[in-house]
């Protein structure tokens, strides 16, 4: 299920890769044994129709689902090169969460100052120094594309901006703490459709830097920013090819179904 | 409804608009019994009471005169009464509220807690003054003082803090404590440096409601045994010879403005009657401007959250 069809193989560095995951919110079996690899510096995107679990499996990555009671994983999920299981209980959340960023589906800035907001990542990490500070809150907002808009106004509330312009403060914030793997949920579904072409631009830009997994409800936006694509359906990874194979001669009926439109 | 003609339809809306102004009177009729019943109170004492507000009212101990008779021990009393109160009630409310809303597992031991709390607010206030008196006055010795008093008071408004704590920190939209936790904040620093600074206007204001209630409190307090006349200030902190201690003042006797109110009320003179009023008055004015500086520190503070 995990295999790539076509000789992209080669250069593929394996950043992490979920083993036989399975997760329940209490007694809902939400995600079944999904095994799939993320390939560092690449776009993969996780599409499905509503409730098919790729919020679910999404927030797996950064153990959000442990700030919530009763909810339960099984199998594994390795983020190398260290090979740690980022699901393993004995592994702090706080240490993944430190490693592996995420942008959410609505723009959620703090009301605090622009400054701030992309600040806190680091001042949570310990970053005293005003100019080192400085210094990173410039490249993370000058990594969202955010920087020439906002220089002149850092110390202004963050909700004084766009709602897209918030979006990419929200990503500037994931970015300041430079996360292994940048974690999108539907980060544009909020969004009018300029606002969303400016993220997508701008998530083709950071895959140079940074490994990215992104759900999204909207096909094309799949097939426009991402190097490979899960299909999930009913918490089952159906099938994980690079995104070119999966929009043009998918190997599963169900996948091509859904990307025709005549399911979903 | 093709078998009603324009005009049958017409006159139905007429028929059934009738009773949107039969409510609307019976509505406004209900609202008045409230607001009129205040400002006839609110008028009737200012009329009373008005002429005796003078500088010297608020300077002046209690006398046996009514017209040299003034406020100052009450109004002293019940602002140092509502410091300790302040002090204790804040810390020990929002500290709890956290607790509950942000660290404590979700289970039947907390769902009892939560139950217990919310109904905290409904003891009667002499319930309080009762067990002030055995706890505070005498198992813990602070005596018949300040510090028991405002002890009592804290209790009696804890309940209110702890439910304006918990509402305001779950008006803090789920995501915005997720964007925290995502970028790997630990608990406390969430707290700390979100859940906190944007609960602070829903927290203040409910420390204010609730210090609004606790400053006309009479009955608790009469129970725990405040002196009713009384013409002398607590020691001041370093005043006086052998020098005061810093917290000297906490122990001494006290009185505060409802009791001052009543005392001068039970008297047979009108000239004390007018006294009464005129305290009266100067206890209303200070409670409605803690409400109206809840509803103004509301104001502000919410200018910078939008959610």
């Amino acid at each position: 299920m995990s295999k790539i069809t076509d000789g992209a193989q080669a250069n593929l560095v394996l950043k992490a890769e979920s083993r036989n995951l399975s997760f329940h919110y209490s007694t809902f079996h939400a995600l079944k044994g999904i095994n799939m690899p993320i390939y560092e510096k690449k776009v993969t995107a996780l599409i499905g129709p509503s409730g098919c679990g790729k919020s679910t499996y999404l927030r797996c990555f950064n153990r959000m689902h442990d700030l919530y009671p009763g909810n339960r994983y099984e199998g594994e999920i390795r983020l190398h090169p260290d090979n740690t299981n980022l699901l393993n209980p004995q592994v702090d959340p706080i240490e993944v969460r430190m490693r592996i960023s995420m942008v959410f589906q609505k723009p959620n800035p703090f009301p605090k100052s622009i400054y701030e907001n992309v600040a806190y990542g680091l001042r949570v990490r310990g970053v005293r120094g005003v100019a080192t500070l400085d210094e990173k809150v410039e490249q993370a907002l000058r990594g969202a594309a955010l920087w020439d808009e906002v220089k002149d106004r850092l110390d202004q509330l963050a909700f004084n901006l766009s709602g897209g312009q918030q979006q990419r403060l929200c990503i500037a914030r994931a970015l300041a703490t430079e996360p292994e793997i940048l974690l999108f949920d539907e980060p544009t579904s909020a969004l009018d459709p300029i606002a969303t072409a400016s993220i997508e631009e701008l998530i083709a830009d950071l895959k140079d830097k940074v490994t990215i997994l992104i759900v999204t409800h909207n096909m094309q936006q799949a097939a426009r920013v991402s190097d490979f694509t899960a299909y999930m359906y009913l918490g089952e990874m159906i099938e994980f090819d690079a995104t070119d194979t999966i929009f043009i001669k998918p190997k599963n009926k169900a996948t091509e179904d859904y990307i025709t439109g005549r399911f979903g | 409804m093709a078998d009603m003609t324009v005009s049958e339809i017409r006159k139905l809306i007429t028929r059934h608009k009738r009773w949107d102004l039969v409510f609307a009177m019976i509505g406004l009729f209900a609202l008045m019994i409230g607001v009129l019943t205040f400002v006839a109170l609110f008028t009737g004492m200012a009329m009373d009471g008005a002429h005796r507000l003078s500088w010297d009212f608020f300077t002046n101990f209690p006398s046996r005169r009514p017209e040299q008779a003034g406020i100052l021990s009450a109004w002293i009393g019940s602002t140092l009464v509502m410091l300790v109160t302040a002090c204790t009630a804040v810390p020990l409310g929002v500290a709890g509220a956290v607790y509950l809303e942000e660290y404590a597992p979700k289970n039947w031991v907390t769902d009892i807690i939560e139950i217990n709390v919310t109904n905290l607010a409904g003891v009667p206030s002499i319930i309080y003054g009762l067990l002030a008196l055995g706890l505070f006055v005498y198992q813990f010795g602070f005596g018949q003082s300040i510090l028991s008093a405002g002890l009592t008071l804290a209790l009696l408004i804890l309940p209110i803090v702890i439910v304006a704590t918990r509402e305001a920190i779950r008006s803090i939209p789920g995501i915005i404590r997720e964007g925290a936790y995502a970028v790997g904040a630990t608990k406390w620093q969430t707290t700390a440096d979100h859940i906190l600074p944007y609960s602070l206007p829903g927290i203040l204001t409910g420390v204010i409601i609730g210090m609004a209630r606790a400053i006309g409190e009479t009955a608790p307090i009469i129970t725990i045994g405040a002196l009713t006349f009384i013409a002398f200030l607590p020691p001041a902190p370093f005043a006086g010879d052998p020098a005061a201690g810093p917290f000297d003042w906490l122990f001494a006797p006290f009185t505060v403005m409802p009791i001052q109110m009543f005392n001068w009320t039970s008297r047979p003179e009108a000239a004390f009657h007018q006294n009464a009023a005129a305290a009266g008055l100067v206890l209303v004015v200070m409670t409605l401007s803690m409400n109206a500086l809840a509803i103004y520190i509301r104001y502000r503070l919410r200018k910078n959250i939008k959610w």
